[in-house]
């Protein structure tokens, strides 16, 4: 299988020990991956504003980049989410067709299609708090949602329970929304940072060290609003819990 | 002129900013939706009853005409008077005019929100006849001159003390008598006496069936019925996607309505109005206002199924952190802010950006509207109708050019001041300030990845056009 690794704008500027935990975990786990240097971004912070026409350069650009690959993986839900479920800037040929149906979050990629469950190499003995971003959650389905009462289910969680040492702290309202929004986060700024804080202070209470999530943005910004008010939480992608990260 | 856009983050701004009120709104919300949860949790059917529910009312909607007619005729037949209100003017004529025939000049209402939609109190005031709520939450609201902040709860945002004030004023109660009773006992005092001597009655209606012609009225407080039957003249007004179609396609709302909106398996009061009273009698207003227009609707005519439950209010985490009045509209919230656009374009136009897409509304919705989807929807209608501010559009353009040039990313993101060179710095940089105002930036990196990539795996990678 030809992996495309899609990193992020956001996790390429402020995060890259997130993308190169997740190479460095995918060639591992025995992927050949490959890492188009053209990339940029999805397009999804134009689509989201509703300036869908603005998101037609970077979704053909990406499927240019992404079209020749049998899986594109990315360390981020809210990004695959996009390629799934919205891409619809550009004409729906049939390379964009296979982008879209070949498009993987990191963590779904690692459960349903490697099934992977044990990193023998990881060992993170700290409590954390996981936080499901709401388009791994409500969009990819990678966890139960609590609104519909469903069995109980958690990739992320099936994931980070094959890492030595883990604690898991459970915050009082763990799917409520961290209050990022992409462009939200600014043209809402009052919310946008009341969620935020609210969100940290739940982990905190809850007893967590750590906020492990898949998705980078939510953790720019709770870090954003957790340092700002002080309160001692520390963040982590679960690429690099998987991928053997210390601390 | 122009209508001006509401500012809802202004407005969340200033309720944040109030932390008493600000944590009993969300605490108080929140705790609705921890119990509609556990309604939801002691019926195993509840995604089946949903199911059944959105099918009931998609199947209503597409054959509205159809039953509106037969709902006409049933209740012609049972004794009901049935007027045809194309918009909130002719609703408000209709009532007055019903009212005006019979010399009334008091009436007394239990809460609706088609009443709210058609600005009818205003309307009825000019007229020389006075209107009185029943409904506490709604009296409140009245009294204080506000629109109802939510649905169900319509003066959630108020804490007892701001009610104590209200009453103070009003009813020349004492203004620090906060206790939640003594505040039930003062609106009980001064209601009474006008309930037993108004001229007419009216109430909204949470269903009408089509089949029989009766409508169902439900109520935790029990003054529709009051509203209803002690004045001897009861108008009902209700929008027209209010119908079903058969009785027993009750069981099915009624058992979702207020395990939805309040997490109690039924109300308090479930009244089937069938006909007027012995020497009574009985209108039913059934009102447009738009909703022709919305069912026509491709992407948002499925938001007509709504029962109004208030189930998207209470589980939105921006509803709760801002408070309905912010969203400036009689409808707020996640169904707000898609059904509001459909009154007033322009006026809410930032309502459906008020929003974090995170699809929690969807979920809890009794009859399955895709709301977060419709949401994503109407940002798309709004910006290809010239509905985004100047400054934020112009910055979506920009980067969605920048995006689809690889080199010119790379150049902007190494902190070359290229690329975003049309727009000028400050408004990009006023409009992004936000960010750092009570949130730290994220911290500054030696290298983004692409350049660690290109460092330590050289001769990897494909099509190299970067710096």
């Amino acid at each position: 299988m030809k992996v495309g690794l899609f990193v992020p704008c956001y996790i390429d500027a402020f995060y890259p020990r997130v993308g190169i935990a997740t190479l460095e975990l995918l060639e591992r786990l025995g992927q050949q991956v490959d890492y188009p240097l053209e990339q940029t971004c999805c397009g999804q912070p134009m689509a989201n504003s509703g300036c869908n026409s603005d998101a037609a350069a970077a979704e053909a650009l990406f499927v240019r980049n992404f079209e020749r690959f049998d899986a594109i993986v990315m360390p981020s839900g809210s990004c695959a989410h996009h390629v799934r479920d919205h891409f619809d800037a550009i004409p729906q040929t049939d390379a964009v067709r296979h982008v879209r149906a070949h498009t993987y979050e990191l963590v779904e990629f690692l459960h349903d299609v490697l099934q992977v469950r044990a990193f023998p190499w990881a060992e993170f003995p700290h409590t954390v708090g996981l936080h499901n971003s709401c388009g791994t959650l409500r969009a990819l389905r990678t966890a139960s949602m609590s609104e519909l009462g469903e069995p109980p289910f958690s990739k992320p969680m099936d994931l980070l329970s094959g890492v030595r040492g883990i604690r898991f702290a459970t915050p009082a309202r763990p799917d409520e929304c961290c209050g990022f929004g992409g462009t939200f986060s600014v043209a809402e700024e009052a919310v946008s940072a009341r969620m935020g804080l609210d969100k940290v202070r739940d982990h905190h209470n809850a007893g967590a060290d750590y906020i492990v999530s898949a998705d980078s943005s939510c953790i720019m910004h709770q870090q954003g609003c957790a340092e700002r008010a002080g309160i001692p939480l520390r963040f982590i992608h679960i690429a690099e819990i998987l991928n053997g990260a210390r601390e | 002129m122009k209508d001006k856009r509401i500012d809802h983050a202004g407005a969340a701004a200033a309720f944040i900013a109030d932390a008493p009120h600000l944590a009993f709104h969300d605490e108080r919300l929140w705790d609705m939706r921890q119990k509609r949860d556990a309604q939801m949790h002691l019926l195993p059917e509840w995604q089946e009853l949903r199911t059944l529910a959105s099918q009931i009312k998609e199947h209503t909607l597409a054959n509205l005409p159809d039953y509106l007619e037969q709902f006409e005729r049933n209740a012609t037949r049972n004794g009901i008077h049935v007027h045809w209100a194309r918009d909130g003017a002719e609703h408000n004529r209709i009532v007055a005019e019903i009212l005006q025939a019979r010399g009334a000049t008091t009436l007394i209402k239990s809460k609706s929100m088609v009443t709210e939609e058609c600005d009818m109190r205003p309307y009825l005031a000019a007229r020389g006849i006075t209107v009185t709520e029943t409904d506490l939450g709604e009296r409140i609201q009245q009294l204080d001159d506000q629109l109802p902040s939510h649905i169900v709860v319509p003066a959630v945002h108020k804490l007892t003390g701001d009610v104590a004030r209200v009453f103070a004023t009003h009813y020349g109660t004492d203004p620090n008598a906060d206790d939640p009773r003594q505040l039930a006992e003062a609106q009980r005092q001064a209601a009474r006496p006008v309930i037993l001597h108004a001229d007419a009655g009216m109430t909204g209606a949470n269903f009408a069936v089509a089949e029989t012609g009766t409508f169902v009225v439900c109520t935790n407080e029990g003054n529709a019925d009051l509203s209803a039957t002690v004045p001897g003249v009861h108008i009902a007004t209700l929008g027209i996607e209010r119908l079903v179609p058969r009785m027993s396609d009750l069981g099915v709302f009624v058992r979702m309505l207020s395990r939805s909106a309040l997490g109690s398996p039924i109300t308090q009061y479930t009244t089937h109005f069938r006909g007027p009273q012995d020497g009574g009698e009985m209108h039913v207003i059934l009102v447009d206002n738009g909703r022709s227009a919305r069912l026509g609707m491709a992407d948002f005519w499925t938001s007509l199924k709504c029962i109004r439950c208030g189930a998207c209010m209470n589980t939105c985490p921006v509803y709760r952190r801002s408070g309905g009045l912010s969203y400036g509209a009689v409808y707020s919230g996640p169904i707000g802010a898609i059904i509001d656009p459909t009154f007033n374009e322009r006026k809410y136009s930032t309502l459906p950006f008020a929003s974090t897409l995170n699809g929690s509304c969807t979920n809890v919705c009794p009859v399955r509207i895709d709301i977060h989807d419709q949401l994503y929807k109407w940002r798309r209608v709004l910006v290809d109708h010239h509905q985004m501010p100047f400054v934020k559009r112009e910055i979506m353009h920009m980067a969605g050019k920048l995006m689809g040039q690889p080199r010119l990313y790379r150049a902007a993101i190494a902190g070359a001041e290229t690329a975003l060179g049309t727009l000028p710095r400050f408004a990009l940089y006023s409009w992004l300030n936000p960010w750092g105002k009570q949130r730290e930036l994220p911290h500054p990196v030696e290298e983004t990845f692409h350049a660690w990539y290109r460092r330590t795996r050289s001769g990897n990678g494909t099509a190299d056009t970067g710096r």
